[in-house]
């Protein structure tokens, strides 16, 4: 029960307005491991970006702790890096100063020269070239923006980069090529990601584990189900490994008929989620084992 | 022949207009005899005052270049050049100006951040503000004692409120998100507010002020009638009263022009703080 990250049994409540109380999930345990690339999924309003914003320290839990490397969590911190989904960089900044600021407050002893080389060098990584780096993010495409959020978020080496729907408001030519920035980037780095998104492909090509929830109130972490297709992975040649197609099937599966089925309170006080590991191969392999025999 | 650019277009249309309304003007004014060629009948029945009425544009045109071509010059307390007359406004308005803006843009990043300060001086805001500034005229000459003074005060009572108001809603208004963005950055209070929040509702910020200066300079004007002795205010009082309608039309023009270089200076600073989102 030593994870990098560790939620620990976390419940949020709000106000429901009328007097009441709304249990937007309660109990929600799991852990995430270092270097990991872990990814949730699960349906509008179940509290995802509500467990995103704890992760950051930008709002606290009602009950329920997190403990990062050992240390319980409180308030934000340069540890943890943010992609928003929108507004994460700052308009009247340049691209480059969006990314210099940051990086001057990570590495506060570091001369100018040093903190716009590092910048330039991250803003290089994700595919942006001198050209833009002068614009303000009004003048680039929303691809652009966001690919200067991803460089900001990886120049400050957070020990956990927390991503909600970073994509989510871009057209899918695009949020393909992102797609494999970030995969690019990451795999040069032991980065940490937790990573919140809405499309199941997605998930599969980016997620060492998905993370299911069921649907809200009183949502929960139902399952964590293991992405075994090999990296490096490249979304033309996923779909041809035997284990997509099962991967995918039951995440489908669990979104569409088991998030439902399975909503609502429980009266388990431990709420960790089942493991869930499909290996075609492996299975397969027994298989042809057993015909052997 | 080549078209010319919508500007140009507009540029030649506002020519026409001048050229014009100036010719009008000066036609519909009646000849006016000079005193040396009246009668002397004429002169005792006091024709030629009773034709002093408002001059044709020519007269206002020689004026202005009379005036222009010697702003600064100091013949005693009635009679200075216009040049000196709008550096004492122009000084009041500034002074004043900068006193409220020195206490509005503060005291609106508190009444912005704080919601409890907002509710706390929202009413005396509400109360305060629709107060004519003159009408704090007599308090200022009892308290103040001094007819600058008071001047000054009345500008800096005009000038603080579009100020307060329009920073306490910028400041109120600003994204939640980059705050987090500042939040998770770590940046201090202080880096916070210059790095962040600041520019981030500086546009509305200085919609305010440009407001502030606006008002201030049309407020002046009437503070100046009222306590005398220097400024383009009291120039087109004591002009008025020296029958010189010449002067005073050249001197309202000149409020105009003034009026509207400061309010360029304002749309330079908004364009510069200026941000799309
Ligand atoms: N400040 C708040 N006050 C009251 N209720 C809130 C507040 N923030 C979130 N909620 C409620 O909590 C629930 C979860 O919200 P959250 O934004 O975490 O959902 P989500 O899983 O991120 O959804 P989406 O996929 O649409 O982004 C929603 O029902 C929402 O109405
Ligand atoms: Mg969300």
């Amino acid at each position: 029960m030593t994870s990098f990250l560790s939620v620990e049994q976390l419940t949020q409540r709000y106000p429901d307005g009328d007097g009441g109380e709304l249990t937007v999930f309660e109990n929600a345990s799991f852990g995430v491991e270092k270097g990991e690339f872990v990814v949730i999924l699960g349906h509008s309003g179940c509290g995802k970006s509500t467990i995103m914003n704890i992760l950051a320290g930008l709002s606290e839990a009602t009950e329920g702790v997190v403990i990062m490397d050992g240390a319980e969590l409180s308030g934000p911190s340069l540890d943890r890096g943010v992609v928003f989904q929108n507004y994460s960089l700052l308009p009247w900044l340049s691209t480059l100063k969006n990314v210099t600021f940051a990086v001057a407050a990570r590495y506060p002893d570091w001369s100018r020269e040093q903190v716009i080389a590092h910048s330039k060098k991250h803003l290089e990584m994700v595919g942006l070239n001198s050209d833009v780096f002068n614009r303000k993010p009004s003048q680039l495409s929303g691809g652009m923006r966001q690919r200067v959020s991803i460089a900001r978020a990886f120049s400050i080496s957070p020990k956990l980069l927390l991503l909600d729907e970073p994509f989510g408001a871009l057209d899918a030519l695009t949020r393909g090529t992102i797609q494999d920035e970030l995969l690019k980037v990451w795999a040069g780095t032991e980065q940490t990601v937790f990573m919140i998104t809405h499309d199941i492909d997605e998930a599969i090509l980016l997620a060492d584990r998905i993370l299911l929830m069921t649907n809200g109130p009183y949502a929960r972490v139902a399952e964590s189900v293991d992405i075994t297709i090999p990296r490096p992975r490249s979304r033309t040649e996923i779909v041809d490994h035997p284990n997509y197609y099962a991967i995918r099937n039951h995440l489908v599966q669990f979104l569409g008929i088991r998030s439902k089925e399975m909503a609502g309170k429980t009266d388990n006080a431990d709420n960790r989620p089942q493991t869930v590991h499909i290996d075609e191969l492996s299975r397969s392999a027994t298989n042809r084992s057993k015909i052997a025999i | 022949m080549k078209v010319l650019s919508l500007n140009q277009r507009a540029a030649l249309l506002s020519l026409v207009i001048l050229v014009g309304g100036l010719l009008i003007w000066e036609a519909a004014i009646p000849a006016q005899k000079l005193a040396s060629e009246m009668t002397e009948y004429e002169r005792l029945t006091g024709a030629g005052s009773a034709k002093a009425g408002v001059p044709p544009p020519s007269q206002v045109i020689a004026k202005a270049w009379e005036q222009l071509s010697n702003p600064f010059y100091d013949a005693g307390p009635n009679d200075k050049g216009i040049g000196i007359q709008i550096a004492y406004s122009i000084y009041r308005v500034v002074a004043g100006y900068v006193l409220a803006a020195l206490i509005a843009i503060p005291l609106g990043f508190l009444i912005g951040m704080s919601p409890i300060a907002y509710k706390a001086l929202n009413p005396f805001i509400q109360v305060l503000r629709p107060i004519s500034p003159l009408a704090w005229m007599p308090l200022a000459l009892f308290i103040i004692q001094d007819s600058e003074g008071s001047a000054i005060f009345v500008i800096f009572i005009c000038s603080i409120w579009p100020m307060l108001i329009n920073t306490a809603f910028g400041v109120a208004a600003v994204r939640d998100d980059w705050v987090n963005v500042a939040r998770t950055h770590e940046l201090g209070a202080l880096r916070t507010a210059f790095m962040v929040i600041l520019p981030a509702a500086a546009p509305t910020i200085v919609t305010g002020m440009r407001i502030s200066i606006g008002i201030a300079w049309l407020v002046i004007v009437a503070a100046e009638m009222l306590v005398g002795g220097t400024g383009i205010g009291y120039y087109v009082w004591n002009e008025w009263n020296n029958l010189d309608l010449t002067s005073v039309i050249f001197s309202i023009l000149m409020i105009g022009v003034v009026g509207m270089a400061l309010d360029a200076l304002f749309g330079m600073l908004q364009r510069f703080v200026a941000y799309n989102e």
